[in-house]
C-alpha cells in the first residue's frame, strides 16, 4: 500500500515536470517552428523575470520582445538567412538567482541578451555577460550602476538620476510640495538608488526630505505610514517593486493618507491598478512612453499592431495585466529588440564581441524615440512621461512631458 | 501631532500583525508537540488557502467560497502529511524534515507554475475589510478583529484539549508516542485531527492576512511562516498559549521598531531573538522542561 502510494506521488511529480517542460517549449514556441525551414539559428537570450515582485513588468517586456521578433523573425548575416530563436530565463526578480539565470543564458550560447526588468537583477547578471562577452542591452533598468564599468550593458531608458530629477520638479512645480516623505526598499539597488536622486534633487529645489525603509517582502506598511500621517510631508515618493505598490496604496488610503503617491517607471503595470482598486486616487509616476502619443507615427503604428497580436491571444492579454493597455516597457522592450537587430547587421556576425562592437555605432528611431548610445553604453534620453491612474477607467492616463535642462 | 493617537495607532497595528503570526504559529506549536516535526510546508499551506479564495471567489458567493476555502486548506494539509509524512513515520526525523522542505518547494513551484507568478487580487469581503474612525485613530475592522478572533479560536482550542477525550488523546500522543499507540489510541487519527485543526488555522489566518493585504503571490507564506516559527520556539514550541503569546510579542516590538525608524533591523530582532532564547532558555517561555525519557 505504501508503495503503491510513493509510486502514485512519484508519477504525479514526473508527470508535474513533464507538463511544465510541454509549457516552456510552448512559449519558446515561435522560433521553434522555424526551425524546419533549415536556415541557421542566432539566439538572443531574454532575461527577465517571470515570478517574484517584479514577474509582472518583466512579462510585459518578454511580451514586447515577442511581438517585435514575430514581425522580424530573421536577420541577414553575411548574405545567408538566419532564424532567430529567443531563449528565455526566469531570474526571479531575485539577485541571487539571477545569477544562475545568467550563468544559463551563457551556457546556452546566446549572441545578445535582452533585459532586464528591475536593475538589482541587471546589475547581479552583468558580470556574467561582460565575462563571457555577450552583449547585453538593459530594456528599462534604470539604475546608473547596470552600465557603469561593464563594457558590455547597453540600455535603451532614461537613467535614475534624470527620473528622480523629473519626479522631484514634479513634486515642487505641479504638487506644491514643500516636504517629502520618501519611502524605499532596503537593499534593492533601483528603489534605493531613485530614492537618493530623488532627494538630492528635491533639497537642491529647497525642500525637505523625511525618509523611512521596509524589508524586502514587506506586507505591513502601517508602521512607516503613520509617521507619515503624523509628519508635516505633502507627498510621498515611493519606487519600489509592482508587489509592493498595491499593498502600500491601499493602506495608506485606509489610514486616512490622502496625499498624493509619487512613484518610478515601475509602477506603470496594469495589475497595481486591479489590486489597488478604488484606493488608487492620486498616484502618479514618471515612463518611457505614452501610448496616445500620435507625434510618432512608427510608435502609432506599434500601439496598433501590439494591440491586435495581444487580443489574439488571450495568454497575452493575462501577462499583460489583464487588459490591452500599452506598457512603456513593452515599447522599449520592442525597440531593445531592434537595436539588437540593427547591431547584429552591421556587426555581420553572431559572435557576441562583434556585436558589441557594433552597439556603439547603432542610430535607430524606434517606438520611444532615437535611440543612440553614450561611452557609457546608455541611450542618450532626456524626456520622461508623467502619469496618473484613471480609477474610473482602471487605466493609466497620460499628464505631461517633462525633461530637466542639465 | 497628536501623540495618542500615534501611540495608539501603532499598537493596534502591532496587535493586528501578531494576532496573524499567532494562527500560524499554532499550526507549527500543534504539530511540533505532537509529531516533534517543524512543518515547514506549514507557511505555503497558508498560502495555497489564499489562491483558493481567489479562485473560488471568482465563481462562487462569499459565504459558500469561505467555507469551501477553509474545507480546501484542511484536505491540502491532511494530504501533506499522508502523502509525504506518514510514510516516513519510523525514519529518523531528519528525513521527515526534509520532506517538509520539499513539500514547501513544490507548493511554491507549483502555484509559480499555475498562477504564472503573476499577484492575483485578493477579494474584498464586504464588512471587514471597511475603514472605521474611533476618535483620531482611523483603522480598518480587520484591524480590530484580527486579535479578538485569534484569542476566541485559542480558548477554544485550548478547552478542547483540556477537557475532551480527544484532547486529552491529543496530550497522551505528545507525551509518548509508542506508549499512547500500546494504550489503544488510534495514533494516526490523531496526528490527522492535528493537521485539520492546524490547516484550518491557516485558512483562517490566511483570510484574514489576505483581506489585510490583498495581493496573492506564490512566495507569500515564506516570511509570515518564518516569523510564526520564531513565535513559536519563543514562546515555547509544543505549547499553544506560548505560542500565542510569542507572536503577540513578535507583532508588537517589530512594528515599535519600524516605527522609530529602525526598519533595517526588524527583521534582525526577530531573529536575533529566537537565538537569544535558544541561548538563554532553550525550551522558550511557557516551554516544558525536557526530561530525557529511558
Amino acid at each position: 500500500m505504501k508503495k503503491l502510494l510513493a509510486l502514485v506521488a512519484v508519477l504525479a511529480m514526473a508527470l508535474a515536470i513533464c507538463t511544465a517542460c510541454g509549457d516552456d517549449n510552448k512559449t519558446g514556441g515561435n522560433a521553434d517552428n522555424q526551425q524546419g525551414s533549415g536556415n541557421k539559428t542566432i539566439t538572443i537570450g531574454i532575461y527577465e523575470p517571470a515570478s517574484g515582485e517584479n514577474g509582472p513588468g518583466g512579462k510585459q517586456e518578454v511580451l514586447g520582445v515577442k511581438y517585435a521578433h514575430s514581425l522580424q523573425p530573421t536577420v541577414e548575416i553575411n548574405g545567408e538567412t538566419y532564424d532567430i530563436k529567443l531563449q528565455e530565463v526566469d531570474n526571479q526578480s531575485d539577485t541571487t538567482k539571477a545569477v544562475s539565470a545568467a550563468q544559463n543564458l551563457v551556457a546556452a550560447n546566446v549572441s545578445v541578451v535582452l533585459g532586464s526588468y528591475g536593475s538589482g537583477v541587471a546589475i547581479a547578471g552583468g558580470p556574467y555577460f561582460e565575462q563571457a562577452q555577450i552583449p547585453a542591452i538593459g530594456i528599462s533598468c534604470t539604475n546608473p550602476q547596470v552600465t557603469e564599468g561593464n563594457d558590455y550593458y547597453f540600455r535603451v531608458c532614461f537613467l535614475d538620476p534624470f527620473q528622480g530629477t523629473v519626479m522631484a520638479n514634479f513634486a515642487k512645480d505641479e504638487m506644491k510640495a514643500e516636504t517629502a516623505f520618501v519611502i524605499t526598499q532596503l537593499g534593492d539597488d533601483y528603489s534605493a538608488g531613485l530614492g537618493t536622486y530623488f532627494k538630492q534633487a528635491f533639497e537642491g529645489l529647497g525642500g525637505t526630505v523625511l525618509e523611512a525603509q521596509f524589508q524586502t517582502g514587506e506586507t505591513d506598511f502601517n508602521a512607516i505610514l503613520t509617521n507619515v500621517l503624523n509628519s508635516d510631508a505633502d507627498v510621498i515618493f515611493a519606487p519600489s517593486s509592482i508587489q509592493t505598490a498595491p499593498l502600500l496604496i491601499q493602506q495608506a488610503r485606509q489610514m486616512g493618507i490622502t496625499m498624493p503617491i509619487l512613484a518610478g517607471d515601475t509602477w506603470e503595470n496594469e495589475s497595481i491598478i486591479t489590486n489597488a482598486g478604488q484606493y488608487a486616487t492620486e498616484v502618479y509616476l514618471s515612463t518611457f512612453f505614452d501610448e496616445n502619443d500620435t507625434s510618432n507615427p512608427a510608435a502609432s503604428e506599434f500601439v496598433t499592431g501590439f494591440k491586435a497580436w495581444l487580443n489574439a491571444d488571450p495568454q497575452n492579454l493575462t501577462n499583460n495585466g489583464g487588459g490591452d493597455g500599452v506598457a512603456a516597457v513593452s515599447a522599449l522592450a520592442f525597440d531593445a529588440y531592434n537595436v539588437a537587430i540593427e547591431a547584429i547587421k552591421s556587426a555581420n556576425s553572431t559572435v557576441g564581441a562583434d556585436i558589441r562592437n557594433a552597439l556603439p555605432g547603432v542610430d535607430y528611431t524606434g517606438v520611444t524615440g532615437s535611440i543612440t548610445f553614450n561611452e557609457t553604453g546608455d541611450a542618450n534620453k532626456d524626456m520622461a512621461y508623467v502619469k496618473t491612474i484613471d480609477v474610473e477607467n482602471g487605466n493609466f492616463k497620460f499628464l505631461k512631458t517633462q525633461s530637466v535642462g542639465e | 501631532m497628536d501623540n495618542l493617537s500615534y501611540y495608539i495607532q501603532q499598537l493596534l497595528t502591532g496587535v493586528s500583525v501578531g494576532g496573524q503570526y499567532a494562527l500560524i504559529a499554532i499550526g507549527y506549536t500543534m504539530v511540533y508537540g505532537i509529531l516533534r516535526l517543524i512543518n515547514f510546508a506549514h507557511g505555503d499551506i497558508f498560502m495555497a488557502a489564499g489562491f483558493f479564495m481567489v479562485y473560488a471567489s471568482a465563481s462562487l458567493p462569499l459565504y459558500i467560497s469561505i467555507p469551501l476555502v477553509l474545507l480546501l486548506t484542511v484536505i491540502l494539509g491532511v494530504s501533506v502529511e499522508r502523502i509525504a509524512y506518514k510514510p516516513l513515520r519510523q525514519a529518523p526525523r531528519m528525513s521527515i524534515m526534509i520532506s517538509a522542505i520539499g513539500v514547501s518547494y513544490l507548493l511554491q513551484n507549483f502555484a509559480t507554475y499555475y498562477t504564472g507568478g503573476l499577484p492575483r487580487s485578493y477579494p474584498t469581503i464586504p464588512f471587514i475589510s471597511e475603514i472605521i474612525t474611533i476618535g483620531t485613530v482611523t483603522t480598518s475592522w480587520i484591524t480590530l478583529l484580527t486579535p479578538v478572533l485569534t484569542l476566541a479560536l485559542v480558548i477554544g482550542l485550548v478547552a478542547l484539549i483540556k477537557y475532551t477525550k480527544m484532547g486529552m488523546a491529543m496530550r497522551a500522543v505528545s507525551k509518548d508516542f509508542e506508549t499512547a499507540q500500546l494504550m489503544g489510541i488510534k495514533i494516526n487519527n490523531i496526528i490527522s485531527i492535528t493537521f485539520i485543526i492546524g490547516s484550518f488555522l491557516a485558512g483562517v489566518g490566511s483570510i484574514l492576512f489576505f483581506t489585510k493585504y490583498p495581493t496573492v503571490l506564490p512566495t507569500i507564506g515564506a516570511m509570515p511562516g518564518l516569523k510564526a516559527f520564531v513565535a513559536a520556539v519563543f514562546g515555547g514550541i509544543g505549547s499553544i498559549p506560548g505560542a500565542v503569546v510569542g507572536a503577540f510579542v513578535i507583532g508588537i516590538c517589530e512594528n515599535i521598531i519600524k516605527a522609530m525608524g529602525y526598519t533595517t533591523f526588524s527583521d534582525a530582532f526577530t531573529f536575533v531573538l529566537l537565538i537569544l532564547v535558544l541561548i538563554v532558555r532553550p525550551s522558550g517561555l511557557f516551554g516544558e522542561k525536557s526530561t530525557e525519557k529511558v
